[in-house]
């Protein structure tokens, strides 16, 4: 791990990837307030694309919350990571019309390809699957989106082949 | 509060009218009645929950069921507990519990101490109604020091998650996931260690289940099997109450119950720290040294040499060339021994004990104030309190069950917390206002607040005037205390003092609580007088919630010093220098008494040194850790022609003794320990001692027999008579009277019910006295050659020098070992992280400590604790002493980072 030295010298910090000052600036963007959790929260996954531990324990003196009190928060909604993800988010959509459409068969085949279970990440760091419900673009059923990009009338081949684009 | 508010009302339980206070639950008068209502999720110590539905009553009216936990009785209401419909609906929840529950009773080490068996016993559950639904998996049990987690037992009614973050404020757990996936966690399911879980065992206190339990503990015994055995923690001065669980004469687990003063609670030490009792170094034999090794000899050639070697002492020196140090951790019985044994039987007032390194400037400053030298209030006070001033201790680390106390009254009764400390410690997260000064500065602060308190008026002039004397003094000093020059000296902003000066004296009552902080200066007595001062000033003394309480370190060192275990007091704090207590005591004793007050336990290191003390008797105390400048105690022990040390380990200091004497610990025996709040109360014998070990009171009294004397006791009991007897303030003293939960002193006479608060409508010295206090620095300030401030004090989870709690498998693990918290400032300008070795220096020596980087400390500022052999920090501490009560300077030096 590279080593940085963070201004606050706090002994959790010294040894991490996280840059204290960077969530201290979410924490006060929102006033401190500890209701605003879910924002900051938000933000910090945004930033680093999961929730790591050492941020977590920033948000909580900011927010003067406590750490177990936060993760409580963080692992009861569904949208919070508590490990890193890959580059690409897959999501595989398996709403009524996609399920219909064959969403499943597209989860198979990418579980395969990618070797990794839903909600897994690739050991290259590149991909991360996870199936949702209803993405909400039923008329390009099955769906799925890399990222910020959808990818509509998939096959399982196709979908193979979408998802080989984002691995160079 | 209105009249209504205060009314009895009459409500129906079961058919039977009753009278009820308002705020009474269905669950309190229940238990008031002693009609049972199963419960799982409630626990007296927490709020009301209404989760587990057990609990459910029938109330007239009502379309269904309530909880009786969390159901207020209202006026006219009619309730009934145990209807046919309610017994279904109990044995369907219990039926729904045990569906998902490991039927694992046959092994469960909780078997027979758990309520889910119970009540399933109880309503006749013999096995879940509800089959084929999904399983939580059978986990293994996560491993972390003392407490064992087993989460497929859990059942979620939250009490381990409530009472980490409601009682102990330490919020190591929550509930985690959601629905089905719930489960009781830690973040990111690390090891309790990596939490910030202070390991006080709460929450294996409060499960209903074996989900949470001791993991010592685990394959020992079942509940049933354990002879139990009440009595007194050997820890701190708090006096929690334990229940000891032994088995094959080991120890195996301790408990509180929930109906003690300490309501069950326990902290890491007393509920864990208790292996060094069932040591394999416990000492079996009396010692020898021959030459440089030790032997083991039979007791009669031990007490034989001691009486020879102090006879030829006393006959070639005086009986002043000889010293003893009594025991803070011994009981009463065996102080009052000790000190009779020096004055009566070898003739000299040269007695102290470890008090004189704590709260000798307490004794001296009280005293001369109030005319008693103890804590003024009881503990469970405090949270009567409107304000609660803490200043110089670290309550929730030193004495942490009345730290929990202080918390109760600032997060739950609405108390105003004032934290006047130069640590970042944890009171001050939860406190209103925090003033950080620096290292003795306290006097300039306290005069401070007394200067806003004069200014602002809100001085109490009517308990000045009819209750206090000498007021005009203080009131010409103060004028010239203004924030802003308080500000100067002790870095304290002026604006944060004027708060909490307003805090404390508008409080309708308001209590001091201090320690170490305050006494361990060389204006130890200075800083007492001035916090009499504020007290007396705003009238907060003599009623519930107000008060002077000073925080006693030792779980006896309030008995030892009652004891006149101190070379200027008889017992009762009899004086010395008086010829009708010589002549008193010295009838009941049946010899003359030395008429010299004797000397303190750095003057007795300094005679040893010089060679004007020969021979030295210590019991139970350890000042090669203990005490300032180590190395000279060092010196001066070595110097001694004759040296005793009566010990249960062979300590860095009977090392260094001609002759060991092996005692016995808090569990071998009978006796009283008296706590801060002045409540003598029992400790009972639980095991038999290893080897030849005796109790320490049969060796003083076999010394004292081989020196010709004839001291005779059959129990301790029979000595605590004699107490009584010869101490006004513990004449109604006796075991039979303090069986149940002690007696606060002073109780003058039999039928004495005991004082919970001192100095109600008047001071024990008549008037309370004024003493007006300018501020002086400590005796070392920081300078070009050692810049920076280091102060001493206590971890959580040790104690004193550590002879008890390092011998605790998994104790040295749950806290940091030899640190030096510096700040984060510092530590950056001197390149340092934590972990790192740091060489310390100072002009007595130097030591090397692991740098813990904290921004508990603030920049310039050094703490350590004084625990370890590994790092003494009393290698570096300054000798200095109150000119009056004698106690050395712990808290501030200076040193530098080399």
């Amino acid at each position: 791990m590279s080593q940085k030295t963070c201004e606050c010298q706090e002994s959790k910090c010294q040894n991490s990837d996280i840059d204290c000052a960077t969530v201290k600036q979410m924490v006060a963007a929102h006033e401190k307030k500890p209701a605003s959790l879910i924002p900051v929260l938000q933000d910090v996954q945004q930033e680093y694309g999961y929730l790591p531990r050492e941020a977590l324990d920033i948000v909580a003196r900011g927010l003067n919350l406590s750490v177990s009190n936060i993760y409580g928060v963080a692992t009861f909604y569904k949208q919070f990571r508590l490990v890193p993800q890959g580059e690409h988010l897959i999501k595989v959509c398996h709403g009524t019309a996609c399920h219909v459409a064959g969403a499943e068969g597209i989860s198979v085949v990418l579980r395969s390809d990618l070797d990794v279970e839903d909600d897994e990440t690739t050991d290259d760091m590149k991909f991360t699957l996870e199936s949702v419900a209803c993405l909400g673009c039923c008329s390009l059923a099955p769906v799925i989106t890399v990222g910020e990009d959808t990818h509509g009338r998939l096959t399982p081949d196709k979908a193979k082949k979408v998802v080989s684009k984002y691995a160079k | 509060m209105s009249k209504t508010a205060t009314d009895k009302f009459t409500v129906n339980i079961n058919g039977e009218d009753h009278k009820v206070e308002p705020k009474t639950t269905i669950l309190d008068l229940a238990d008031d009645l002693g009609i049972k209502i199963p419960t799982l999720c409630h626990d007296p110590r927490l709020k009301p929950f209404g989760a587990c539905r057990l609990c459910l009553v029938e109330l007239e009216g009502a379309r269904n069921p309530v909880p009786a936990c969390a159901t207020i009785l209202g006026p006219k209401m009619v309730i009934k507990t145990d209807t046919e419909r309610i017994h279904a609906i109990r044995k369907t929840i219990i039926g729904l519990l045990l569906s998902d529950h490991p039927s694992d009773c046959l092994t469960c080490d909780t078997c027979g101490d758990c309520r889910l068996q119970e009540y399933a016993y109880e309503y006749g559950v013999r096995e879940a109604d509800f089959k084929g639904g999904e399983l939580h998996p059978v986990r293994p049990q996560e491993s972390d020091p003392f407490i064992g987690r087993d989460m497929s037992k859990c059942i979620l009614c939250g009490r381990c998650v409530r009472i980490c973050d409601e009682v102990e404020a330490a919020f190591a757990i929550d509930w985690t996931y959601r629905g089905f996936e719930t489960q009781v966690n830690t973040p990111y399911g690390e090891s309790l260690l990596d939490t910030t879980c202070e390991f006080c065992g709460l929450c294996v206190s409060t499960c209903p289940v074996g989900a949470l339990t001791e993991a010592r503990s685990k394959g020992k015994h079942r509940v049933w099997e354990a002879k139990k055995t009440l009595t007194t923690c050997p820890y701190c001065g708090t006096g929690c109450e334990l229940e000891l669980h032994v088995k094959d004469n080991q120890i195996t687990k301790v408990k509180s119950r929930p109906d003690s003063l300490n309501h069950g609670n326990l902290c890491v030490k007393g509920k864990f720290g208790y292996d060094f009792v069932n040591s394999p170094e416990r000492l079996k034999k009396p010692l020898l040294k021959k030459g440089t090794d030790f032997v083991e000899i039979e007791w009669e050639e031990a007490l034989g040499l001691m009486a020879k070697k102090f006879a030829k002492i006393k006959s070639e020196n005086g009986p002043d060339a000889i010293a003893g140090l009594s025991s803070a951790k011994c009981s009463n019985e065996e102080n009052y021994l000790f000190q009779k044994l020096m004055r009566s039987v070898i003739g000299t007032n040269n007695v102290d004990h470890c008090a004189r390194l704590c709260h000798a400037s307490t004794v001296a400053g009280l005293a001369i104030s109030f005319g008693s030298g103890a804590m003024t209030n009881s503990i469970d006070d405090i949270e009567d309190a409107g304000a609660i001033l803490v200043i110089g201790s670290n309550t929730t680390e030193a004495h942490p069950i009345i730290g929990l106390g202080v918390l109760k009254a600032a997060r739950e009764k609405g108390a105003k917390l004032i934290v006047i400390d130069p640590r970042g410690i944890k009171l001050t997260k939860f406190a209103d206002v925090w003033l950080p000064q620096k290292p003795g500065t306290d006097v300039a602060v306290l005069n401070g607040l007394m200067h806003v308190i004069m200014e602002e008026g809100l001085a109490d002039k009517d308990f000045i005037k009819e209750r206090t004397e000498d007021f005009e003094a203080l009131e010409k000093l103060l004028p010239e205390y203004t924030p802003e020059k308080v500000e100067e000296i002790s870095g304290v902003p002026a604006d944060d003092l004027r708060l909490a000066a307003r805090m404390y004296a508008e409080a309708d009552a308001a209590s001091v609580i201090y320690s170490m902080g305050i006494t361990q200066h060389t204006t130890g007595v200075d800083n007492v007088k001035s916090i009499a001062n504020l007290a007396m000033l705003t009238g907060n003394l003599g009623r519930r919630g107000t008060g002077v309480n000073p925080l006693r370190g030792q779980n006896n060192v309030q008995g030892a010093c009652d004891m006149g275990a101190l070379p200027n007091v008889y017992p009762g704090y009899q004086k010395v220098a008086e010829e009708a207590s010589r002549d008193k005591l010295g009838k009941a004793w049946g010899c003359s008494l030395p008429d010299s007050t004797g000397l303190t336990v750095v003057e007795i290191m300094n005679a040893a040194a010089d060679g004007s003390v020969k021979g030295l008797y210590i019991m139970g105390e350890n000042p090669m850790l203990s005490d300032p400048d180590v190395g000279h105690v060092e010196e001066a022990l070595e110097n001694l022609d004759f040296f005793v040390v009566q010990d249960i380990f062979l300590t860095e200091t009977a090392a260094l003794a001609d002759l060991v004497l092996p005692g016995q610990t808090f569990a071998e025996k009978d006796g009283t320990f008296t706590s801060t709040e002045r409540r003598v109360q029992r400790i009972r014998k639980a095991i038999k001692p290893p080897g030849e070990a005796r109790s320490d009171w049969q060796i003083i009294t076999d010394v004292a027999n081989a020196m010709g004397d004839d001291m005779a006791y059959n129990s301790p009991s029979e000595i605590m008579d004699e107490i009584a007897s010869v101490t006004p303030s513990y004449g109604g003293m006796s075991f039979e009277r303090i069986d149940k939960v002690g007696l606060q002193w002073p109780c003058p006479d039999k039928d004495h019910p005991g004082t919970p608060v001192l100095h109600v409508g008047k001071f024990k010295r008549g008037l309370g006295k004024f003493h007006p206090v300018n501020f002086k620095p400590p005796a070392e300030e920081p300078d070009a050659e050692y810049p920076m401030i280091l102060t001493t004090g206590r971890l959580l989870n040790q104690f004193h020098t550590g002879t008890m709690t390092r011998k605790t498998e998994g104790m040295d693990e749950v806290g940091p070992i030899a640190s030096a918290e510096i700040s984060p400032k510092d530590a950056k300008k001197h390149n340092l992280k934590t972990g790192d070795k740091v060489k310390l220096v100072t002009r007595r020596g130097e030591i090397e400590a692991n740098a813990l980087v904290t921004d508990k400390s603030r920049p310039g500022i050094i703490f350590m604790p004084f625990h370890f052999h590994e790092a003494p920090a009393n290698r570096l501490t300054n000798p200095a002493l109150d000119p009056i009560a004698k106690i050395p300077e712990f808290k501030v030096c200076a040193v530098r980072i080399k």
